[in-house]
């Protein structure tokens, strides 16, 4: 059946055209940069803001990651505020008996994936809805968490678990010209993965005799890329080294794109969330498909719990609120629809990287919440509106 | 002009996409008879009517109906209802948890002074349910009550509009004998009052018994009208003018190898999923040979469809009952999945709702149902899973730019390739097919044709549920008939004509 491999002829407008609705996110996110970049004078590039942008929206882009799923599968998460409250107030106290941070990690996540165990049986086998399950949980595990704090922050008993959050990778008197040498390895090792395995993998394809496109486009990805990654090093490399949680952050991201894209389980929330029904018949089993997301999106919420918690350093009663709201936001200005079966982990970290770019922004300028919320609703609604009408085009509406 | 005539169509050509539905169809009902519509599934018989009450707006067909001597301009069914027309769906239309009373008076509430006067709903609701014969409270609210019922609140909905012209498309379809016995009196009893009555029925011996006058429709064609109050009319003359075609050799079937029973439903009983008292599949048996080609007809509401979805891992209603036999073993289909993992492939007649995911691509809906087995420890080879894709796009010959195209984006007959590619790459030995060909060209008609005959010729069973009989006849080595839940019979392929089967299943 192998033919011979064939190059797709198209210029490069015409790809951008085509591809339209993935890259105008990415497109979004730089132009909001670039006009905060004058409007601030430059501050929110500088070494500092950029790690604290990924430090302050980590807690809500691991959120989101998981949330992305739930949306895809056609259901949505409102308890994750709240989950995420009463995890972080869990995970200070475990911390607190002095087990240490990596036991605590483990439990924090154990803990999440029972409740979303507990939410996903309700959802996916006892068929309540979702939003409605998720509001009782939004509830509950409010409730719960006032309950195990009496309504009073919990402090962490020593600094190590702060390091989740607000730590940095480096190492001691290593530097390469007044920078961080860590970061500038990593950064170079990451670039040069990404060369080898973007020309592997369309080798591959053309040994298999699919049609690729011209080898330009290839260098055109891996060079845009590699800019980013050196570019986001090299500020981390002149503050103080690769943030812990942005790791944490990649590493996730990482394994989600994974999950989605590869993955037998993220193939099949993808179809159940486009047609439950022909999924059904087509014999996947919807019902373990949508249990096993809303688990993850649990598991998920143990992460964030623990990062939100080492972000301020204590584990707080009123922690998480309108988290969930931020999260979905994210997913649908990150191209996810509404109606399922369509969104993808990157556009949704990207999605929370705007919101999480403007409010930076705002801040920098001294805009209280009060306007940060009028400009989210209305990048939000203009995002999905632009989303809406680029589907319809290209037959996905 | 004869004012004797209080609806008349005139050169009603209706196309959707792809098919002319009407042709050119005349169409005329005398004042206070009861006409019936007949002729085989897709004839045109819903279209015709759904033209005349407005569901189809004016301007979505050519032509022109006369109804009580004026043109028609309607633009919905709200139109048709004030002028007195009106129309009882196969599918009732009732909100399902408002009560009887005000369901009468949806749409129509009488106010006062902008307020909905309920009182005064309540009051005139009994005379109404009277009239229609409905012992129950107007406060009755509608989903307690039996089909049968329901289908009396809208008739009772009819009249309060002063309905002068009542279509009833298949009434009795999902009514038992005794409601059809009495909504037909009932239909008696309007003509007594003088309000006409179109009724389109499958069942004969009801038609001839209440008919006035009879139209058979064949293929979007007015065949002729028949005036039954002189003449006596048969059964056979009816189904001779429905069937009425040539066979044209469709299919050139090859000489079949049919070896031993392989597969064999026994006792199969459902009930409705969501009336749990109503039999859809009543007492069925029947079995498949190995390189054999099953077809199964019948008129629409027979239950062949709801059959084969319960068979195929529960995927139709209630209370299923009834053995299932795999070379001969008896095993037990409890989801979709089992079924397809023992080996028993169904490809839905509802392509679009039932077979395919439309906004994901080509490839992925082909590889849907497979994907355990093109994958690793649960990572998907993409690679296999494209080669697989395009194996079946070359062999199926699907017209895709490329196997990543979105498959909405595609026609009707290659989203169906599409679909028989999903079923084909989890290699089924038993492969269901329920209408393979509705609503796709007469050259795709064909290959499809030709991949069902492949099948068989690697010693596979293909079952087809199928509305054409020409083609039930010219593919299939077995025909079963089916009707209002039962097998009626199973003819072989060398006995098998059109008007046989049309009386098997028709004729009791």
């Amino acid at each position: 059946m192998v033919s011979a491999a064939q190059i797709e002829q198209i210029s490069f407008f015409k790809l951008a055209k085509q591809n339209m609705r993935k890259i105008s996110m990415f497109l979004v996110l730089g132009l909001i940069i670039i006009v905060f970049a004058f409007l601030t004078g430059g501050v929110n590039l500088t070494p500092r803001n950029i790690t604290n942008i990924f430090i302050q929206n980590s807690y809500i882009l691991i959120l989101t990651v998981g949330m992305v799923l739930v949306i895809i599968i056609g259901n949505i998460d409102l308890s994750v505020g709240s989950v995420i409250a009463f995890l972080g107030a869990l995970s200070a106290m475990i911390y607190n008996t002095g087990i240490g941070v990596v036991p605590t990690l483990i439990l924090s996540l154990l803990l999440g994936a029972a409740i979303g165990t507990f939410q996903a049986f309700w959802i996916a086998y006892m068929h309540i809805p979702a939003f409605i399950v998720t509001l009782a949980g939004m509830l509950l595990f409010r409730g719960l968490t006032y309950i195990i704090t009496n309504v009073t922050p919990i402090s962490l008993i020593d600094d190590r678990y702060k390091q989740i959050a607000s730590g940095s990778l480096n190492i001691e008197g290593f530097t390469i010209a007044g920078l961080d040498g860590l970061s500038i390895i990593v950064a170079l090792v990451l670039v040069v993965a990404l060369v080898y395995f973007t020309i592997r993998s369309r080798n591959q394809h053309i040994a298999h005799g699919f049609t690729v496109l011209p080898f330009r486009f290839t260098l055109y990805r891996i060079v845009a890329l590699s800019a980013l990654i050196l570019f986001i090093f090299y500020k981390f490399s002149a503050y103080r080294g690769i943030p812990t949680v942005s790791v944490v952050l990649i590493v996730v991201t990482a394994i989600f794109v994974f999950l989605t894209n590869n993955t037998v389980i993220g193939r099949y929330i993808y179809a159940v969330g486009g047609n439950a029904k022909s999924a059904k018949l087509s014999g996947i089993n919807s019902e373990q498909v949508v249990f096993i997301t809303h688990v993850i999106m649990g598991l998920l919420c143990g992460l964030s719990g623990m990062v939100f918690t080492a972000y301020m350093n204590s584990a707080l009663p009123q922690a998480g609120v309108n988290f969930e709201l931020d999260a979905i936001a994210s997913c649908f200005i990150g191209g996810a629809a509404a109606s399922g079966g369509i969104g993808t982990t990157i556009g949704a970290i990207t999605g929370g990287l705007v919101m999480g770019v403007i409010n930076n922004g705002m801040s920098l300028m001294n805009i209280g919440a009060d306007w940060q919320y009028v400009v989210k609703a209305v990048i939000l609604l203009l995002a999905v509106f632009y989303d809406i009408m680029s589907r319809r085009k290209s037959g996905l509406g | 002009m004869n004012e004797d005539y209080i609806l008349e169509v005139r050169n009603i050509t209706k196309e959707f996409p792809g098919v002319r539905a009407l042709d050119n169809v005349d169409f005329k009902v005398k004042r206070g008879e009861i006409h019936c519509l007949v002729g085989e599934n897709g004839a045109g018989k819903s279209t015709l009517m759904n033209v005349v009450s407005g569901v189809y707006p004016k301007g979505s067909y050519e032509g022109e109906v006369v109804f009580n001597g004026k043109v028609t301009n309607y633009r919905s069914t709200k139109d048709s209802e004030q002028d007195g027309l009106a129309i009882i769906h196969q599918e009732l239309t009732l909100s399902p948890y408002l009560s009887i009373y005000e369901n009468l008076f949806l749409g129509h509430m009488k106010t006062r002074f902008g307020v909905i006067d309920w009182d005064s709903c309540l009051r005139d609701s009994y005379p109404l349910l009277k009239r229609v014969g409905l012992n129950e409270k107007p406060q009755t609210i509608v989903s307690k009550m039996s089909v049968g019922k329901q289908q009396l609140v809208e008739i009772a909905r009819a009249i309060s509009q002063d309905a002068q012209l009542i279509i009833f498309d298949e009434p009795t379809s999902s009514l038992n004998d005794d409601e059809s016995h009495k909504l037909l009196s009932l239909m008696k009893e309007f003509k007594e009052s003088g309000i006409t009555c179109i009724m389109i029925s499958h069942k004969l011996d009801e038609v001839l018994s209440v008919a006035d006058s009879i139209t058979i429709l064949r293929d979007g064609l007015s065949i002729e009208s028949i005036d039954v109050t002189g003449e006596k009319v048969s059964e056979q003359r009816i189904i001779r003018g429905m069937v009425g075609r040539e066979l044209k050799n469709l299919f050139p079937k090859k000489e079949p190898d049919i070896g031993t029973v392989v597969f064999e439903v026994k006792n199969w009983t459902v009930y409705h999923p969501d009336y749990h008292t109503m039999k859809i599949v009543d007492d069925a048996s029947f079995f498949v040979r190995k390189g054999e080609i099953v077809s199964f007809c019948g008129p629409m509401g027979a239950g062949r469809t709801e059959m084969m979805m319960s068979i195929f891992g529960n995927s139709y209603g209630y209370g299923a009952t009834g053995e299932i036999y795999l070379n001969g073993e008896k095993v037990e289909f409890d989801s979709p999945k089992t079924a397809i993992r023992k080996g028993v492939g169904y490809v839905s007649e509802d392509r679009k709702n039932l077979g395919l995911i439309l906004i994901q691509d080509v490839k992925t809906n082909i590889s849907n149902s497979s994907l355990p087995m093109i994958s690793k420890r649960g990572v998907v080879n993409k690679r296999t899973e494209i080669s697989k894709a395009e194996e079946f796009r070359k062999a199926l010959n699907i017209k895709t730019p490329s196997v990543h195209q979105i498959v909405r984006n595609l026609s009707g007959g290659n989203q169906q390739k599409v679909v028989l590619s999903r079923c084909l790459l989890a290699s089924p030995d038993i492969f269901i097919v329920d209408e393979p060909t509705r609503g796709i060209d007469v050259g795709a008609k064909f290959e499809i044709y030709s991949i069902l005959n492949d099948m068989v010729k690697q010693g596979k069973s293909v079952i087809v549920v199928s509305s054409e009989l020409a083609e039930a006849i010219s593919m299939s080595d077995r025909i079963y008939v089916m009707n209002e839940g039962k097998i009626k019979g199973v003819i072989p392929r060398e006995e098998a004509t059109q008007e046989g089967i049309m009386r098997m299943a028709l004729v009791d």
